[in-house]
């Protein structure tokens, strides 16, 4: 009863002053505002860099050779050509709790097909490619383990090279030319789209890492080896079994090679967005406190400018308790109807931003309740202080007070 | 019958200065139920601090006050708050009423700070009304002070001071900042209340508004030196007619000539 009288009053107060009332709350609904902005951004960016680590396939672990030395002279990273077909059959053969294994032979190359032409990536892989990275096949079908034994001249394409090539008959079955040879194709995958680096995922040719070797970049050793591990906690366990069944195929020889799981890779660009979410936190965190400091120094003001009020409250009966209640409502009400606002306002813009900007956005309700509960805490420390001197005011001063 | 207000050689001392500032000194009086009183003294004679006891918005520092049968002298802050709701009723020189209120949401004001009574909303609303009604400006109850005249405003303030019933009715000055005419006016809606039995204290310096009070109060340098009756006491209605007469007349010496 006490309290809802209270707050009538403390909300009649503010109708009184609505403009002030209004810009007061400003500062929080800017402060809110960008805090709910760059979160659901954060988030957005983070969900997206998720969607991009998952799309990659999952349980991966990617081998590849390390550096070649030769004098005193080292090579970078993947400089070594000592990585073979051998090496990948082994792992097939001796690792548990491995799903898949693909040898893999990267090169770039021009090919022809339709009276068209055009440049693009030829990977080797084995059958168990599509399965390993998670990627579907949308016409046909892939290549089967007879036609890696085979050395058969068969593709399969990715959507971009199927738009270029065929830009409007269906791609299965025609005939694609990789250095003059000419290959069958057999399948097209599903659009897989920008890789987390960028580059276009869709634009490959993938054929029998056998056919690669020999008829196209004749070659003797591969690129890197693709293996799939059946459950993401033992991932641990199957790069060490890998790096060990390496090392022992070696035979005391430097290692020259390096065994690594995706999460290694997805980790860092994680990382990367979780530094900028932080960052620009920040930044809202400060317009926030400042927003806060901006509704204590109205209130200060106001507590001067309605010292008769007060005395009239007092004087008619009002407890200290009552006028300080009274105070800190109508602080936290501004804080409130800001964070409210602010809320608003945030979610306004995340949408303006993924709808204009492409931006991805993702606003959680965690971080609303969140909001609202930074607004009501701003409110009570930052209104507790002039709500506390309103009350402390004797009413014979404050009512003869000019 | 006990009266309302019972003071006993009331002192108030002011240490707050170098020297110990000796407002009151030793007042003793007894105001019975329906009695109205004007309180008169030059300015330091002290009036204002008697007031302020009287209101229950200071404490004395030595003697007993008892308002309403209720030994007031010794009361906490917010103890005193609750009898100054319950048992009295303010009205100020300078009206002060809450701006950009209207005038019914500034009567209601004292109820809101009720402890005694659950009122509902709606009870307030027409406890709010009726005392509007009664200084003559239930046509005003949605109108804010800026839209109504320095009367008007402080019938508000009348009105505000009635409505939890008081026992004593304060009036600190009530015409201090209005014309000849409104002051007539005003009091004579104090003389209607007091008909209706309401005790009335009021401070003036004014002897002419003094006069339509029943009990005139003197006071120099903290002490009483003077209570007595009011003879010949003015009579708002009669003086207003006289005002009346007299700027018809006025009118009418001044109209052949026009």
């Amino acid at each position: 009863m006490r309290f809802t009288i209270i707050f009538l009053v403390a909300l009649r107060a503010l109708r009184r002053n609505t403009m002030r009332s209004i810009l007061t709350a400003l500062g929080i609904i800017i402060g809110i505002g960008a805090v709910i902005t760059i979160v659901s951004m954060g988030n957005g960016a983070k969900a997206r860099v998720e969607a991009q680590v998952a799309a990659l396939g999952q349980n991966i672990i990617t081998v590849y050779p390390g550096s070649f030395s030769s004098g005193g002279m080292r090579g970078g990273f993947g400089s070594s050509v000592t990585l073979t077909v051998e090496d990948a059959d082994a792992i097939a053969a001796e690792v548990a709790d491995i799903d898949g294994v693909s040898p893999e032979v990267r090169d770039r190359n021009q090919v022809l097909a339709n009276g068209l032409n055009w440049s693009t990536n030829i990977y080797g892989e084995s059958p168990d490619y599509p399965y390993i990275k998670n990627w579907n096949i949308v016409q046909g079908a892939m290549f089967s383990e007879q036609d890696v034994k085979s050395l058969a001249k068969v593709a399969v394409i990715g959507k971009t090279v199927a738009d270029q090539l065929f830009p409007t008959e269906d791609p299965v079955g025609q005939t694609l030319r990789i250095r003059n040879l000419p290959f069958r194709i057999v399948g097209v995958l599903d659009v897989k789209g920008f890789s987390l680096f960028g580059s276009d995922q869709d634009d490959i040719v993938i054929i029998p890492y056998t056919s690669h070797m020999k008829r196209v970049s004749r070659r003797t050793n591969i690129s890197s080896i693709l293996v799939q591990g059946s459950s993401p906690d033992k991932l641990d366990v199957v790069k060490q079994r890998i790096e060990d069944l390496l090392t022992q195929r070696r035979k005391g020889r430097e290692p020259d090679f390096t065994v690594r799981t995706q999460e290694e890779i997805a980790a860092t660009a994680t990382e990367t967005s979780r530094t900028m979410t932080l960052l620009l936190g920040g930044i809202a965190v400060v317009s926030l406190i400042v927003g806060g400091i901006g509704v204590m120094n109205i209130m200060l003001v106001s507590v001067t400018e309605r010292t008769r009020e007060i005395g009239i409250r007092l004087a008619i009966g009002a407890h200290d308790r009552d006028v300080l209640l009274q105070f800190l409502i109508e602080a936290i009400l501004l804080t409130l109807l800001g964070g409210i606002l602010g809320i608003l306002c945030g979610v306004g813009a995340s949408e303006f931003a993924s709808y204009y900007f492409g931006l991805p956005t993702l606003i959680s309700p965690m971080s609303v309740l969140l909001a609202v509960a930074v607004s009501t805490v701003i409110g009570i420390f930052f209104g507790f202080y002039p709500a506390r001197k309103a009350a402390q005011l004797d009413p014979i001063d404050a009512l003869r007070y000019e | 019958m006990a009266p309302v207000v019972q003071i006993k050689d009331i002192h108030k001392i002011y240490e707050s200065g170098e020297v110990p500032v000796h407002a009151v000194r030793g007042v003793s009086l007894d105001i019975h139920k329906g009695e109205f009183v004007a309180l008169m003294g030059a300015s330091g004679s002290g009036k204002s601090t008697l007031m302020n006891l009287l209101g229950c918005l200071d404490r004395p520092t030595k003697g007993t006050y008892k308002l309403d049968g209720i030994d007031v002298s010794q009361l906490e802050k917010n103890e005193l708050a609750d009898i100054r709701n319950q048992k009295l009723g303010f009205v100020f020189q300078g009206f002060n009423l809450l701006a950009r209120t209207t005038a019914l949401e500034n009567v209601e004001l004292p109820m809101l700070y009720g402890r005694q009574r659950k009122a509902s909303a709606r009870e307030i609303r027409e406890r709010a009304m009726h005392c509007l009604d009664i200084v003559g400006l239930s046509n005003r109850a949605d109108h804010m002070p800026n839209q109504l005249s320095g009367g008007q405003q402080q019938r508000v303030a009348i009105a505000r001071g009635l409505v939890n019933e008081p026992q004593v009715l304060l009036a600190d000055e009530p015409t201090g900042n209005l014309d000849s005419r409104t002051s007539i006016e005003v009091m004579g809606v104090f003389q209607q209340l007091n008909e209706q039995g309401i005790s009335i204290v009021m401070v003036t310096h004014e002897l002419d508004i003094a006069h339509y009070c029943k009990r005139n109060l003197i006071l120099r340098d903290g002490v009483v030196v003077r209570d007595e009756a009011v003879q010949n006491r003015s009579i708002a209605a009669v003086e207003l007619g006289k005002l009346r007469a007299a700027e018809a007349a006025a009118k009418l010496t001044a109209a052949p000539a026009a």
